[in-house]
């Protein structure tokens, strides 16, 4: 460090997708809040919208740009800071300080990388050094070679011991790769790899079975003085990533002498990488003696440092920004206690438990299988004193329907070995799995023997299960209740096993005074008074948390991110709590997400880590007072707890449950719209397969049919043919029994929506968004564009018109969504949500209207008017703002990649310039579907659609792109003039429509869909093929044509700027 | 887990009226001590067998004890020593490779009672809050608690109908339990005599550089934790233990190339360790000298310094110390009740303050300026906790060298 820095710049992560999600947004945020302490201007660049780093008041300067090189230039051109902090953007950020290192832009600017060296960050990133390193410095990594033949693999194996991995080089996904056991599998399994192999080579690497996961934070400062933040052991032994695994922390099976170990190698380690913040070690730890090994480094904050900084209190993101500008951690105070210094390592007293949300319920022809590759798109975090207790929380927060431990799926009735592939091989169902095994008898010793998962845990699972068989079979008395409540045990499980209704066991608990009481996440296991109000429920003696006195409201947060219910949610969330405090009201955060900033202590008066189910929520209530409680913001989740919650008579603030309802209630609702004169697409709520057949017949294919309270259009479907509708039906309605499902007609015209604003008198609506894709494509997959583009001045009337009238007769107090087809010049309401959306991060952005906060404040009783707004039409801003979908098709093998009604994206970023095609251009660009200069399309379009295709190919041409097709498409380029290239279909040799994409030769794919589900279609194949090479693949022809319009941009055509600078822009 | 059925129903009673409800392990049988806390995480067999204990009900804040079993091989003195230990959950299932017995058998086999069960956490807020207190761990008797009152629940939060008078007769018991500064614990543990020879291999940390080959070190026992010889030892040096009573002459007599002052029990101020602190004030103008936690006392004392209590002691494994010369900071094992007084050095003594903890700034180590003279209150040796400071015995080992 030579000069402390007076402008740093900080690069955020991006989009969300799997294994890059609402951590980077939560470490990002606090580096701003870090620099902001210590007076130095943070320029912030991310190009998700959808994040609190990017808001203007935590950044000094915001730039939402793509996170490219040529983009981050500029910025840095026009600021000319001092430093970068090139550790806190995941992955992204880190790959990005890097290119920007290569290609000379810092050295140019003079801008300092701060913190961790570029040095150090090559030394973990690059595998051969990583190994030198490694070697230096005598700690053990995983024994490997690189071998050509079967008898390398041999000569090597003689030197080490099997079992070993076989890995092929350049092959996708591992194939051709296994493990060997026996020297004859090894000379199979090398053989087979060598010929999978394009250049004849594999590594074969130590496989090291069921040693123990075991993960360390470390932190070191620029005096090398050096902490371990907090440990964590995977209940998954090696094997399954550890994103993936079942975490809890601090680690459970390690004797002090192994965690010493442990703990003393990462020391070692992040000293010789030279580390000047955070860095996460993970190393594999043998169950039967005291050899480890070195599996991975990541030289910056990372999912498991936030993890760890929830699990602890202690702020890692904060304090490594605050050592990349050359503080000591001795001269840091510990911003929980505010007495000690950040020099310590934290000291739990209780367990916490980490638990991936996987996507499989909305993929289920996913492949479940866990290994290398993560799948799960978020996680949930539970605290308590007891392992079981957390564990049992972390499955309910999980939010999979009332998923609890009990759970078990249908088919292992039948089939038992369907439990043990779930248990042998790790799929998300594991611990169910386990459990059930456990219930039919199996022995700990067996499912030890068959999963490696150390007996430890299998006991706890067996003591869980103990206590299921007691509250069967035993009378309920105070103490077996108190029992049960230790072992986090939910009221309503008690009350399946017991026999009677959840309400009962709940009237029970409080009549024996059996209630939880709130202990404090502190840092120093209560060795210290702590300021920090963090805490979480747990059945003890003593209550950390009296209520608080003063004027309260509770926010009900957004849980685990998952597809459908992102980071927008925590976003709307964290605004709450500050809307609160600005008007003077403490405010209470329930939330069981680790990743987000919702979470951080600070953001809120108060923060219970809990899972959001009625039980935990109602529990916290009661703790403070019952509160006037907010459901809007947290998404479905929170929603879903309106009716629950005022059934035991919560105050909700904000629109009512009566609101609620009304939007959700097919019938209700059509009524509601027929009295006010607002017409919708016609349909009708159905509860058997005559009624859906009728109403489809009556109405007149197609039908848009989906069933009612269900997250990001889950199972919403386009239905063509009665056939189809009746296997539809079949399925869907069992999804929910409580719910019917619904038939609409299916209006295939252009798609706008609003967010807006209601205080009971005025309505205020931001801005109205335009979908470029028409509807049928769920609103989270389409790009959507504000303000609209040529959107006639009586029908945005009519719009704003029925805004107005809907909230104001609806009774919206606060937030509303609502989603508009506008079909042959006529406007119809899709659906009304009487709720914060997804759309309203972006739209506070790029319109500067607080929405959640006025919403917020709405709540609370304070007009629009009173707050200086007006109802109405908010004036457009003088820019053109594009949000882009991203999704994370890349990680999740067998699955479906096609946009429709079902939304399929896991995050999404935003393009803003001042015209169009530059707007388009840079969210194209920022969410990865930037084709090269020259690249070549592959083309096969459904004959429905090859005159709409003709003039996106007459572009694209123009652009200087190349093509290739099949049959009936390339017979229509040449008959349009245009060179192509014919490529035969998949079964019909090579080179195929598969082969090309996997050789390389193809740049972009756009692939109409040619109807029905079947997955063993061409198109399915060509949409994987593309995805597992990361090249852009489009399914709709809306979105091809805003990308031909994209590609067409002059390149540099756009400008870098503030994102002030565009609203200022007159 | 749950309440283990047939474990009888145990309290904890604190002097000032506090009551704990619990269940009993290990050796069923009422104990008497000081009650303090410890918030290391891992090392509950390390802590058991700290002398420094002796006298010390121990409550554990981490609330999962026994995970991983007891071994042979982490013993830090021959048998446990505290007089009862207090802990949330006791696990039913240990795992681990070396474990080769429960803790539960490992503290009846050793006549020490434990308690569970209970909220450590107000344990451990009761005591920060109001400073340590003396407490009584008792066993409910069958004619004080008859076996239909015995709902966990009832008992956990002190509702079990009929006990009053019971729980006040262990309060009573609690306010008359001696106090640590009123008894010789030092002499209680002060057990260890010859030549120290190591138990158990190094495991698993690479040996040190053999620096200090064949050089006899003695090692004045007032309680001393094994892993201190151990740390000497595999540095090549001849670790030879005598009583605390030893006369400086008896020390002289045997040549020692350095003399450690260890670890122990108690207050540092009490009559019975008078003639330890004169044994070293001569000591200290001969040998090399390192003082360990009570020895670093010991050494203040010999050096004209005076101790104190703190309120409630600095137990665990996550302390940061501060090196004042290079500023550094060390993350340190601690267990100590009491302390130097930084006021107290004489300034002709010669010694000066060279660690500080940062939690508190209270006096972590202490350098003479011309005396080959090394002491830390932490505890270098470590086990339990980080193996950052064994830099410490290097140190003294160049010293004697």
């Amino acid at each position: 460090m030579t000069d402390r820095p007076s402008k740093v710049l900080i690069v955020g992560s991006g989009p969300i997708i799997i294994g890059q999600a609402a951590e980077f947004d939560y470490a990002g945020t606090q580096a701003c809040k870090a620099m902001r302490e210590e007076g130095i201007t943070s320029i912030l660049v991310n190009s998700n919208p959808a994040t609190i780093m990017t808001d203007e008041d935590i950044a000094d300067v915001v730039y939402i740009e793509p996170l490219t090189v040529p983009v981050i230039e500029r910025i840095i051109a026009r600021e000319q800071p001092d430093g970068l902090i090139p550790t806190l953007g995941g992955q992204t950020g880190l790959n990005l300080a890097v290119a920007l290192a290569d290609a000379g832009v810092l050295d140019k600017y003079g801008v300092q990388l701060l913190g961790t060296p570029l040095s150090a960050i090559q030394k973990a990133e690059d595998r051969e050094l990583f190994r030198q390193t490694m070697t230096e410095i005598g700690e053990p990594i995983p024994a490997s070679r690189t071998v050509n033949s079967v008898q390398e693999a041999e000569k090597f194996v003689e030197e080490i011991r099997l079992p070993v991995v076989i890995r092929p080089a350049y092959t996708l996904g591992g194939t051709g790769g296994g493990i060997a056991h026996t020297p004859d599998e090894l000379r199979t399994v090398v053989a087979g790899g060598l010929s999978a192999s394009p250049i004849t080579q594999v590594l074969v690497e130590e496989y090291l079975l069921g040693w123990k996961e075991v993960e360390y934070e470390v932190m070191r400062d620029s005096a090398d003085n050096c902490i371990t933040v907090c440990n964590m052991e995977n209940i998954d032994p090696m094997g399954v990533h550890t994103g993936d695994s079942i975490v809890i922390a601090p680690s459970q099976t390690l004797s002090d002498r192994e965690y010493q170990m442990l703990r003393t190698a990462s020391l070692n380690i992040i000293r010789s990488l030279g580390i000047e913040g955070g860095c996460n070690v993970q190393l594999a730890l043998d169950p039967h003696s005291f050899a480890y090994r070195v599996i991975e480094v990541n030289p910056r904050v990372s999912r498991s440092s936030a993890l760890a900084s929830k699990a602890t209190g202690y702020p890692i993101a904060r304090m490594a920004a605050k050592i990349a500008i050359g503080r000591t951690l001795d001269k840091l105070p510990n911003p929980i206690t505010q007495r000690t210094t950040a020099a310590f390592e934290p000291a739990l007293d209780y367990v916490v438990a980490k638990i991936p949300r996987w996507p499989f319920d909305k993929f289920p022809s996913g492949d479940r299988v866990l290994g290398t590759q993560m799948k799960s798109t978020g996680e949930v975090m539970a605290i308590d004193r007891t392992l079981e207790a957390a564990l049992q929380k972390a499955v309910r927060g999980l939010e999979i329907g009332d998923r609890s431990l009990m759970w078990e799926d249908e088919q292992w009735q039948r089939d038992p070995e369907a439990v043990w592939q779930h248990i042998t091989e790790a799929s998300d169902l594991r611990i169910w799995a386990i459990m059930c095994a456990l219930r039919r008898g199996t022995s700990v010793a067996e499912l030890a023997r068959r999963s490696h998962i150390d007996t430890f845990f299998l006991e706890k699972l067996a003591g869980i299960r103990d206590m299921e068989q007691r509250l069967l079979t035993e009378s309920l008395t105070p103490g077996l209740l108190w029992e049960a409540k230790r072992l986090g045990f939910a009221d309503s499980q008690i009350g399946t096993l017991a026999d009677v209704l959840p309400a009962r066991v709940r009237e029970m608990r409080k009549q024996w005074g059996i209630v939880p009481v709130y202990k404090m996440v502190d840092t120093c296991a209560a060795e210290f008074e702590a300021q920090t109000p963090y805490f979480y429920s747990t059945y003890e003696i003593e209550n950390d948390a009296p209520s608080l006195t003063a004027e309260r409201a509770a926010v009900v947060g957004s849980g685990p991110i998952r597809i459908g219910q992102g980071i927008e949610f925590d976003y709307c969330s964290v605004h709450a709590a500050w809307a609160l405090a600005s008007a003077g009201v403490q405010s209470i955060m329930v939330n069981s997400n680790p990743e987000t900033v919702s979470t951080d202590f600070d953001t809120s008066d108060r923060l219970y880590f809990e899972p959001l189910d009625t039980e935990s929520v109602l529990n916290v209530l009661d703790n403070e007072g019952v509160p006037p409680t907010i459901v809007q913001f947290g998404g479905q989740t929170a929603i879903n707890l309106a009716e629950p919650l005022t059934l035991e008579n919560v105050a909700l603030a904000g629109s009512g449950v009566s609101a609620i309802d009304l939007a959700e209630d097919r019938r209700k609702f059509e009524a509601f719209l027929d009295r006010l004169g607002i017409p919708q697409p016609p349909g009708a709520a159905v509860t058997n397969v005559e009624d859906a057949l009728s109403i489809a017949s009556n109405i007149g294919y197609p039908v848009l049919v989906r069933p009612s309270y269900v997250l990001g259009g889950r199972a919403m479907e386009i239905v063509n043919t009665p056939e189809d509708l009746k296997s539809y039906v079949a399925t869907a309605v069992q999804l929910s029994t409580r719910h019917p499902v619904l038939v609409d007609k299916y209006l295939q015209g252009k798609e706008v929506e609003v967010d807006a604003i209601c205080d009971g008198k005025d309505v205020l609506i931001p801005g109205i968004m335009e979908h470029i894709e028409r509807a049928g494509v769920h609103s989270g997959d389409s790009f959507a564009v504000y303000p609209p583009r040529d959107l006639h001045g009586h029908i945005e009337q009519t719009i704003v018109d029925y805004t107005t009238r809907i909230c104001l007769e609806l009774g919206v107090l606060g937030l509303v969504n609502i989603q508009y087809v506008i079909f042959q010049d006529e406007v119809f309401v899709l659906e009304v949500n009487p709720r914060s959306s997804r759309t309203v991060p972006f739209l506070s952005k790029v319109t500067e209207v607080p929405m959640v906060r006025l919403a917020t404040l709405t709540m609370l009783g304070k007009s629009l008017a009173e707050m200086g707004f007006a109802g109405g039409l908010w004036p457009n801003q003088p820019l053109v703002a594009v949000k882009a979908p991203v999704f994370s098709m890349a990680k999740l093998r067998g699955v479906e990649t096609s946009v429709g009604p079902e939304m399929k994206s896991t995050g999404e970023v935003m393009g803003v310039d001042v015209t169009f095609e530059a707007a388009l251009y840079k969210a194209m660009v920022a969410s990865g579907l930037n084709v090269p200069a020259g690249g070549t399309f592959l083309l096969s379009i459904a004959d429905a659609d090859k005159d709409a295709i003709r003039p996106i190919v007459r572009q694209l041409a123009a652009a200087g792109y190349n093509f290739m097709a099949t049959e009936g498409t390339a017979t229509m380029l040449e008959s349009m003039g245009i060179p192509v290239r014919m490529i035969s279909k998949r079964l019909q040799g090579t080179p195929n429509v598969v082969s090309v994409i996997r050789d390389g030769e193809v740049q972009a794919v756009i692939n109409s869909l040619t109807g029905g589900r079947a997955v063993l279609q061409d198109g399915f194949y060509i949409r994987r093929a593309a995805v597992e090479m990361q090249i852009p693949c489009l399914t709709s022809l809306d979105t091809s044509r805003a990308l031909a319009t994209a590609l067409s941009l002059q390149q540099d055509a756009y400008l870098v700027q503030p994102l002030c600078a565009y609203r200022d822009d007159r | 887990m749950t309440d283990v059925p047939n474990h009888p129903h145990a309290l904890l009673a604190l002097e000032d009226g506090k009551v704990f409800f619990g269940r009993a392990f290990g050796s069923a049988k009422d104990a008497a001590g000081e009650l303090c806390f410890n918030t290391s995480m891992t090392g509950y067999q390390e802590i058991c067998t700290d002398p420094s204990y002796r006298g010390q009900i121990v409550t554990l804040t981490y609330p999962l004890i026994n995970n991983y079993g007891v071994t042979p091989v982490d013993m830090e003195s021959v048998h446990p020593w505290l007089s009862g230990l207090v802990v949330r959950e006791l696990c039913a299932h240990p795992s681990n490779w070396r474990a080769t017995q429960e803790l539960d058998e490992f503290l009846a086999n050793n006549n020490i009672p434990g308690i569970y069960g209970l909220d450590t956490r107000a344990i451990t807020q009761h005591l920060r809050t109001y400073g340590f207190k003396r407490a009584v761990l008792a066993v409910a008797p069958p004619d004080v608690l008859p076996e239909e009152a015995r709902d966990p629940f009832l008992w956990s939060s002190g509702r079990t109908p009929g006990i009053e008078a019971y729980v006040n007769d262990c309060i009573a018991r609690a306010q008359h339990v001696t106090p640590l500064s009123d008894h010789d614990v030092v002499g209680e543990v002060s057990v260890n005599t010859g030549k120290y020879t190591a138990h158990a291999p190094w495991q698993p940390w690479p040996l040190p550089q053999q620096t200090a080959a064949q050089k006899r070190v003695v090692f004045i026992d007032t309680g001393g934790k094994h892993n201190i010889a151990h740390s000497l030892t595999s540095r090549g040096a001849e670790v030879v233990w005598v009583p605390y009573g030893t006369r400086y002459e008896e020390i002289r007599d045997m040549d020692p190339a350095g003399v450690v002052v260890c670890n122990g029990p108690g207050d540092p101020e009490v009559d019975a360790v008078a003639a330890t602190v004169a044994t070293t004030a001569k000591l200290m103008q001969r040998y090399p000298l390192l003082g360990i936690c009570l020895g670093h006392q010991i050494i203040a004392l010999a050096a004209g310094a005076r101790t104190s209590r703190l309120k409630f002691g600095h137990r665990g494994a996550n302390h940061p110390v501060q090196d004042i010369e290079s500023g550094k900071v060390h993350i340190t094992t601690q267990n100590h009740g009491f302390q130097v007084d930084a006021a107290s050095i004489p300034e002709n003594s010669g010694f000066r303050v060279s660690h500080i903890s940062l939690n508190d700034g209270s006096v972590e180590g202490l350098r003479h300026h011309d005396l080959p003279v090394l002491s830390v209150q932490y505890h270098p040796e470590a086990c339990p906790g980080p193996q950052d400071n064994q830099y410490i015995f290097d140190e003294f080992t160049e010293l004697i060298s």
